[in-house]
């Protein structure tokens, strides 16, 4: 049997090759043979290989000076070469035809009639189908929404007034970054200084504060602030009411060019505060005046806060008016 | 062994009437079809890339102190998060090498897509039958400045830390619902639950990578089944008649050829230019802030927004309806998005016109689409450029809050004018065609006549 396949396939082989027939048409077109860019080819390659096994070498012996740039220019290069190989084959080596064909038809009107007479039909032993499709709704809407429930788990997004919570109260030192007591004769005019509460949590919204000092008579705090700024001493929130970042630049009269009077700035969109006059808007997007912390000083000249902020601390939301500062433990 | 692999698979699968077709695909030839690519490329090498750093990061924000390598940063308290980018950046091997290969990698991707995006839309590919193509696309822009976004927030330096300060006070300000939507995204007021580095990490592995990947399966797939649009560069090019070269021989070798080649870019950018060396911003604390902080270049349009909207929030009694930064971080990328979303059914209820395309309009073919796309980016741009008005300060002298004042204006009559200029242009240019195709007839004519 497999004798006879073997033969009558050298038959077919013989009569193709006497007659000219059986020889399959080419698909590809023939094109001239390019030895030169055959060998430009595998110097390549090669090329190609040799970066790649730099990149290990590179790799494996230890502590280069610069190993990231070797490493970089090793594997980078090798797929680079690899990369101008194959548009070599491209543009030389293979046969590159354009060829002609009908785009697909733009739609199928028989397909679409019979889907739509499939849906339909399969219907036609429903009665009331505006009531199973509500149904139907009704029952995928609740498991959507039961689906997403245990999302509440994430966060306490039904209790959003914990937004304006502070860690102050009266009678909380300033401490420093380090934990000292924020003394009032080391407060400085035309710089600022960071402070948190006293043994409370550091990495919170509301701890931070700026401390400036200005001449009291210079100040022009709203009306029943009178004492929140024993000797011209002033403390504000830290955090930007406009977007969060940090009001990490101070600019002081001795900075000219823009601005003539001081003023506490953020530098992720630049809102403007003025620390003179209660933390009031001078400038940028924030739409809320920066928090002050009334403070006092204690019979050791240490700062405290006289009360809590005089707003809630942070970003606007729906309800930033709706309620102060709350101070309660959590 | 070609012909014995061939019928392996196809006495397997069946498949070879498909892979003849797939091989046989055609491609109309023009360099601006490569910018799809180019982002395709830089998405793989992204994957590749990102899953190396992923053996060595930790998203978590427990406290440590640092010992290692870098001596600068030696005894810092910081999270483990950043000690591990710190770690990548120093002690892993080709660590470096791949973090700053994925971070290029991210800013090409983005900017790969947008540049296609420009192709796609100044040529009217978008036209039926390529709406959903198109949406697609556009979807998949957006939800991969979300990638990037958590990609850099997760590392926890201190620019990050700033980025996300700026997302939370964003969420905050949505209407109605944002401070509980913030409270639940961060699970606690600002800086948020330690829980909250996981939730960015998975967002940044998993679940958006999924999600581009799987749309651009669809957008690939959608794309092949309609087969591509093409430039009319000859005449026998219609809308029912392709004219290109096949996926093989002609394709394949020149797109394996540029994948290679980005892939190689791409690392030799990794290797030989510093991108976000964040062992210099140093770990993030909550009370710290830098000044000339600026984001990744495809969030800088969100950053000129939020700074050019004067300082209000709207207010009914102490019910606060809409806090600031919705109007930039919120509100102008919605617009942005959902013009560009609605741009296909606008164009046709505009221009009337339903049919199917297939050739490509030059942007000079469609005054209207090109004036209004001049106009519409040049808006995008001008606020992109004015996030940058800090820098001008910094380099010119010239004054921060004239240059917002300037911007404010120019914002809104820049793209007005470009509109009515580019209308005019292009028409122009129309006009001239037609001038030289008369003249050209007429000369042809003539030379019959003369014969």
């Amino acid at each position: 049997m497999r004798r006879l396949r073997i033969f009558s396939f050298m038959f077919g082989a013989v009569i193709g090759a006497l007659t000219g027939k059986g020889r399959r048409k080419r698909i590809v077109e023939e094109g001239s043979e390019s030895p030169g860019a055959e060998l430009a080819l595998v110097g390549l390659l090669l090329l190609s290989a040799i970066f790649a096994i730099g990149f290990v070498v590179v790799l494996a012996t230890g502590s280069w000076p610069n190993r990231t740039q070797y490493e970089g220019i090793a594997l980078g290069g090798s797929l680079l070469l690899m990369g101008f190989a194959l548009v070599l084959v491209s543009k030389r080596l293979i046969v590159t035809e354009e060829l002609e064909e009908d785009y697909p038809e733009p739609e199928h009107p028989e397909e679409q009639n019979e889907v739509t007479q499939i849906v339909r039909e399969s219907g036609s032993r429903f009665t009331r189908k505006r009531l199973v499709q509500g149904a139907f709704g009704a029952a995928a809407g609740a498991l959507g929404v039961a689906a997403i429930a245990p999302a509440i788990s994430f966060g306490p997004a039904l209790d959003p007034f914990e937004l304006n919570w502070t860690p102050w109260r009266r009678g909380k030192r300033l401490v420093t970054e380090d934990g000292a007591p924020v003394k009032a004769s080391d407060i400085e005019m035309e710089t600022f200084y960071t402070a948190y509460p006293e043994h409370s949590a550091r990495d919170n919204i509301a701890a931070p504060v700026v401390i400036v000092r200005l001449r009291p008579s210079d100040l022009r705090l709203p009306r029943g602030r009178r004492n929140w700024a024993p000797q011209g001493i002033l403390a504000y929130s830290k955090i930007c009411t406009h977007a969060g970042c940090a009001i990490a630049l101070y600019r002081k009269p001795t900075f000219p060019p823009v601005q003539p009077d001081p003023a506490l700035v953020c530098p992720c969109h630049y809102s403007t505060f003025d620390p003179a006059a209660g933390g009031k808007v001078l400038f940028g997007p924030a739409g809320r005046n920066l928090p002050q912390l009334p403070l006092l000083i204690d019979s050791a000249g240490h700062l405290r806060a006289a009360g809590n902020f005089s707003g809630p601390v942070g970003p606007s939301w729906w309800g930033v008016r709706m309620k102060g500062p709350i101070t309660q433990d959590r | 062994m070609i012909r014995r692999t061939v019928r392996f698979l196809d006495e397997r699968s069946g498949a070879a009437p498909f892979i003849k077709s797939t091989l046989r695909y055609l491609f109309p030839d023009h360099w601006s079809f490569l910018l799809g690519e180019v982002a395709l490329y830089a998405f793989i090498v992204l994957v590749a890339t990102g899953t190396y750093l992923t053996f060595f990061f930790h998203p978590s924000l427990a406290d440590t102190v640092y010992h290692g390598t870098y001596a600068p940063l030696r005894g810092q308290k910081m999270s483990e998060a950043y000690k591990s980018v710190v770690d990548i950046s120093f002690k892993v091997k080709a660590g470096l090498l791949i973090r700053q290969t994925h971070h290029w990698a991210a800013n090409i991707f983005v900017a790969a897509i947008v540049l296609h995006l420009l192709r796609i839309f100044f040529t009217g590919a978008f036209r039926k039958p390529r709406e959903l193509t198109y949406i697609i696309g556009i979807l998949m822009l957006f939800a991969t400045l979300l990638e990037g976004y958590a990609g850099y927030s997760m590392v926890d330096d201190l620019l990050s830390g700033m980025g996300l300060a700026i997302g939370y006070g964003v969420a905050l300000s949505l209407p109605f619902i944002g401070g509980n939507l913030a409270l639940l995204i961060w699970g606690a007021p600002y800086p948020g639950d330690p829980s909250f580095e996981s939730r960015l990490f998975i967002a940044h592995v998993f679940i958006l990578p999924v999600l581009i990947g799987t749309m651009i399966a669809v957008h690939l797939t959608l794309v092949a089944s309609r087969h591509h649009t093409q430039f009319r560069k000859e005449k026998r090019a219609t809308n029912r008649r392709l004219i290109g070269v096949p996926t093989f021989p002609g394709q394949a070798p020149r797109s394996l050829g540029l994948m290679l080649g980005v892939a190689g870019i791409l690392l030799l950018l990794g290797g030989l230019v510093q991108i976000n060396p964040i062992w210099l911003w140093g770990p993030y604390h909550l009370a710290e802030g830098t000044n000339g902080a600026q984001p990744d270049w495809y969030l800088g349009w969100l950053i000129g927004a939020l700074r050019l909207v004067p300082h209000f929030d709207v207010v009914i009694g102490n019910y606060t309806l809409v806090p600031n930064p919705f109007w930039g971080g919120a509100l102008f990328p919605l617009i942005v998005m959902g013009v560009l979303l609605a741009w296909p059914w606008l164009e046709a209820r505009f221009s009337r016109d339903r049919g199917f395309h297939n050739v490509l309009d030059r942007p000079r073919d469609a005054p209207g689409r090109t004036a209004f796309g001049v106009a519409f980016l040049l808006w995008v741009f001008l606020i992109f450029f004015a996030g940058a008005a800090d820098r001008i300060y910094l380099f010119l002298g010239w004054s921060y809050q004239e240059q917002i004042w300037i911007y404010r204006g120019l914002v809104w009559l820049l793209p007005l004018i470009a509109f009515f200029v580019t209308r005019s242009v292009c028409r122009e240019l129309q006009a001239i065609e037609r001038v030289e195709e008369v003249r050209e007839a007429a000369e042809a004519e003539a030379q019959a006549a003369s014969a």
